[in-house]
């Protein structure tokens, strides 16, 4: 593995295999009454948040601390970034208290990335979401999740996703989930297609190593996982649909879609869901919408990631420098 | 009044001759030239004599943006490059959209001497784009501006633009277009294509440029007038340039030196020295620039030189400036990717970086030939000279270079202003 997570595209299949794996451990420490483990004592591992988030933030914090690890959280609102402090000031700052890693979200695309590669610190620099770029925490808890309900937590171990069909249906222009997932299911053999609008595709999607289809109904029956990409209501302001009805009619799950599945086919979204709108309640609700355990999920794998980054053995890895972006093309 | 003789010097890359400058004038060129009385001899040993280089687009960031540069650094970065005029773009602040502002800048540039300044009026009050700046009073003024721009923005809407073309015409000026259809570039960070789409970084289409050049020059058709477009970044632009000149329309087009070679690739390490206004584009579009100026569609190449402090590009992209420093590499970067791929000899590179400007800026005594009578303002290049750009020796207030490290062919090594030598063997004056 790099030292960095910055990107889902930087990680082979057998690091994310790996990870997988050693999420799959961390699992069952979650089933003890003690869930706690001394992996990272004494380290000290700060939550670098410059955009709101609470789910993301909660589960990494709650990831360093099963590992014992230091925790430090730095949000922007309030800090002297209001001021007018620079990312590199502010990462200097934190570098020179002496902090073990950095996790970071940003609303500029590419920030962690500066982050790591421009010598401003030291530590090992971790992607909890940067603009419209990458996620890669997202797409290994997302990735862990179909695996295990695909799969099999024991029967998943080693393997990857070769086969599966995984359907991402919404705003993938602004959504740094679903550049995660295509880059992560990809690498670990799933076929992936996206489902949107066209004006919610990015010009240049058609390089991606995906299949794009402008139609749900047909994307459907033979999907393993439906993952539904929230759509923020705003966006029909600026033209990318006319009306949020619209929208939901078209791109929406509902249980008419739902029931065209695959009887042993998984819904999942990143949340936070936007019910009545991507999704409806009758989805979310029932028995295949994995959210909550996707959330549960998170915790697992951001262990994994903080462990193998921080303490444990990287298989046959040494430590180095900056990712490349360089993404396999499409078949 | 000093003589200098400048002694085996390939003109314009031809064979090698002797010139010899009398006070602010080239008196003599040909071979075995009399060294009697000569104050200062030069010996050239084969490298090439250009007319000094003219670049129509400049920011030189005085008044406002003292940080950055200032006249005099900027105009020494000039002479550092072999440039004897630049044209200084009119985003400064306050903005350069009264006689006062532009003779200040001109006034600058005469005190300091080391190239000569022709600031360049701004189309509209405070670059708004609503209101039409004293256009009159700036090309009356000392300054005695005939180019126009809003550059930093585009002139939008379509009536002002008509307007400002027609206008100018009655005192021969000229309206550069920085063509950039503001709708569809809000929250722009890059070129929109494949790279911004795995990158997630906000696209600037093509078509943006394209829909207004191809506007503005049937708007120029329309009222007979000429226009210039800055900065050309794109393949599809080219095409309407070409087609636009087929029609007998008076367009001229300039291409920057980073677009001649540098690619959105670059993005990729999110490092904001390659953000840039029109962004970098794909390779396609960087060889369809190349074969453009080699054929004439485009007729020069200007800098955009866009000096910014250090802290405005160590930061993340989405925070950074836009622009980069142009001044002290841009002859190295036509020789690179013009001059050593055949695309162009060095008679048409004194063409497109001084005669050609010269000709559109409507500037006297620059862009001449290198002839007996002509003012001696040229510029001496060492062509077989190769090395890596260091940024720490560059003149300019600046260092926000996309060179930094990279080789690149060729380095000036004399520039003279009407006889003048501003920079001589790396030293200015």
């Amino acid at each position: 593995m790099k030292r960095h997570l910055i990107s889902a595209a930087d990680l082979t299949r057998d690091d994310a295999v790996h990870i997988l794996d050693t999420a799959e451990e961390m699992a069952r420490v979650g089933d003890r009454t003690v869930k706690k483990l001394p992996a990272l004592r004494g380290r000290t591992v700060c939550n670098l948040f410059f955009e709101d988030s609470t789910r993301t933030r909660i589960s990494f914090e709650a990831a360093e601390k099963r590992l014992s690890a230091d925790v430090i959280n730095f949000a922007a609102k309030g800090s002297s970034v209001s001021k007018g402090e620079s990312l590199k000031d502010t990462a200097q700052t934190l570098a020179a208290m002496g902090v073990d890693a950095v996790v970071i979200r940003h609303s500029a695309s590419g920030a962690p990335y500066r982050l790591a590669t421009s010598g401003w610190i030291d530590a090992p620099v971790i992607n909890a979401g940067d603009g419209t770029h990458q996620h890669p925490t997202q797409a290994l808890l997302d990735a862990f999740t179909m695996r295990r309900r695909l799969i099999g937590p024991d029967a998943g171990l080693g393997q990857d996703l070769t086969g599966k069909h995984v359907t991402i249906v919404g705003d993938v222009l602004h959504s740094r989930v679903a550049r995660s997932n295509v880059d992560l299911l990809h690498t670990l053999g799933a076929h992936v297609t996206l489902v949107a609008p066209p004006t919610l595709l990015p010009v240049g999607v058609e390089t991606w190593p995906c299949e794009v289809s402008y139609d749900l109904d047909s994307a459907l029956p033979k999907a393993d996982a439906v993952m539904m990409l929230r759509v923020q209501r705003e966006r029909m302001n600026a033209a990318f649909f006319p009306t949020e009805r619209e929208y939901s009619r078209r791109y929406g799950l509902d249980g008419d879609r739902m029931a065209k599945m695959p009887d042993h086919a998984i819904v999942m979204h990143p949340g936070p869901m936007v019910r009545g709108m991507e999704i409806t309640a009758e989805v979310a609700d029932s028995e295949r919408c994995t959210v909550t355990e996707q959330v549960a999920n998170g915790v697992f794998t951001r262990m994994a990631v903080l462990y193998l980054l921080l303490g444990g053995k990287t298989d046959g890895g040494t430590a180095n420098g900056g990712t490349t972006h360089e993404r396999t093309p499409g078949e | 009044m000093s003589k200098t003789l400048i002694r085996g010097a390939r003109v314009l890359g031809g064979e090698p001759q002797d010139v010899l400058i009398d006070g602010a004038v080239v008196a003599a060129v040909g071979t075995g030239l009399d060294a009697e009385g000569v104050d200062t001899v030069v010996e050239a040993d084969g490298k090439v004599l250009l007319p000094g280089l003219v670049d129509l687009h400049t920011h030189l960031r005085e008044p406002g943006r003292e940080d950055s540069e200032t006249v005099l650094t900027g105009t020494r970065a000039a002479a550092k490059g072999g440039y004897t005029q630049v044209f200084a773009m009119a985003n400064t602040f306050p903005v350069a959209d009264t006689a006062g502002v532009v003779e200040q800048v001109y006034r600058l540039g005469q005190e300091h001497g080391y190239c000569d300044v022709q600031p360049i009026g701004a189309v509209t009050v405070g670059l708004e784009g609503e209101k039409l700046a004293e256009l009159g009073a700036m090309h009356e003024s000392a300054a005695g501006v005939t180019v126009f721009s809003d550059d930093g923005k585009c002139v939008h809407d379509a009536v002002i633009m008509r307007r400002a073309l027609e206008y100018v015409k009655a005192f021969g000026g000229v309206v550069a277009q920085h063509a950039q259809e503001p709708r569809l570039t809000e929250g722009a960070q890059m070129n929109e294509g494949v790279v911004s789409a795995e990158l997630g970084l906000g696209g600037w289409p093509a078509v943006a440029e394209e829909s207004i050049i191809a506007r503005d020059v049937l708007l120029a058709e329309h009222v007979g007038s000429r226009v210039h477009i800055c900065h050309l970044s794109t393949a599809g632009s080219v095409e309407i340039v070409r087609w636009a000149k087929s029609r007998g329309i008076d367009v001229t087009a300039e291409v920057t030196p980073h677009h001649l070679l540098l690619t959105d690739e670059m993005v990729r390490s999110y490092n904001p020295v390659y953000k840039v206004n029109p962004p970098l584009r794909t390779e396609r579009d960087v060889m369809a620039l190349r074969e453009a100026l080699a054929d004439g569609t485009i007729d020069i190449v200007a800098t955009d030189h866009a000096p910014h402090p250090h802290e405005d590009k160590d930061c993340e992209w989405a925070a950074a400036a836009m622009g980069m420093v142009g001044l002290e590499t841009a002859l190295s970067v036509v020789q690179e990717t013009m001059v050593e791929t055949g695309l162009l000899d060095w008679a048409g590179v004194a063409d497109r970086m001084s005669a050609a400007p010269a000709r559109i800026g409507r500037a006297k005594g620059h862009g001449r030939p290198v002839a007996v009578g002509e003012p001696a303002n040229l510029t001496l290049v060492d062509t077989a000279y190769r090395g890596g750009v260091d940024p720490a020796g560059f003149a300019s207030r600046s260092r926000n270079t996309p060179y930094e490290g990279r080789e690149l062919p060729g380095r000036v090594t004399h520039t003279w202003l009407r006889g003048k030598a501003t920079y001589s063997d790396g030293k200015l004056a």
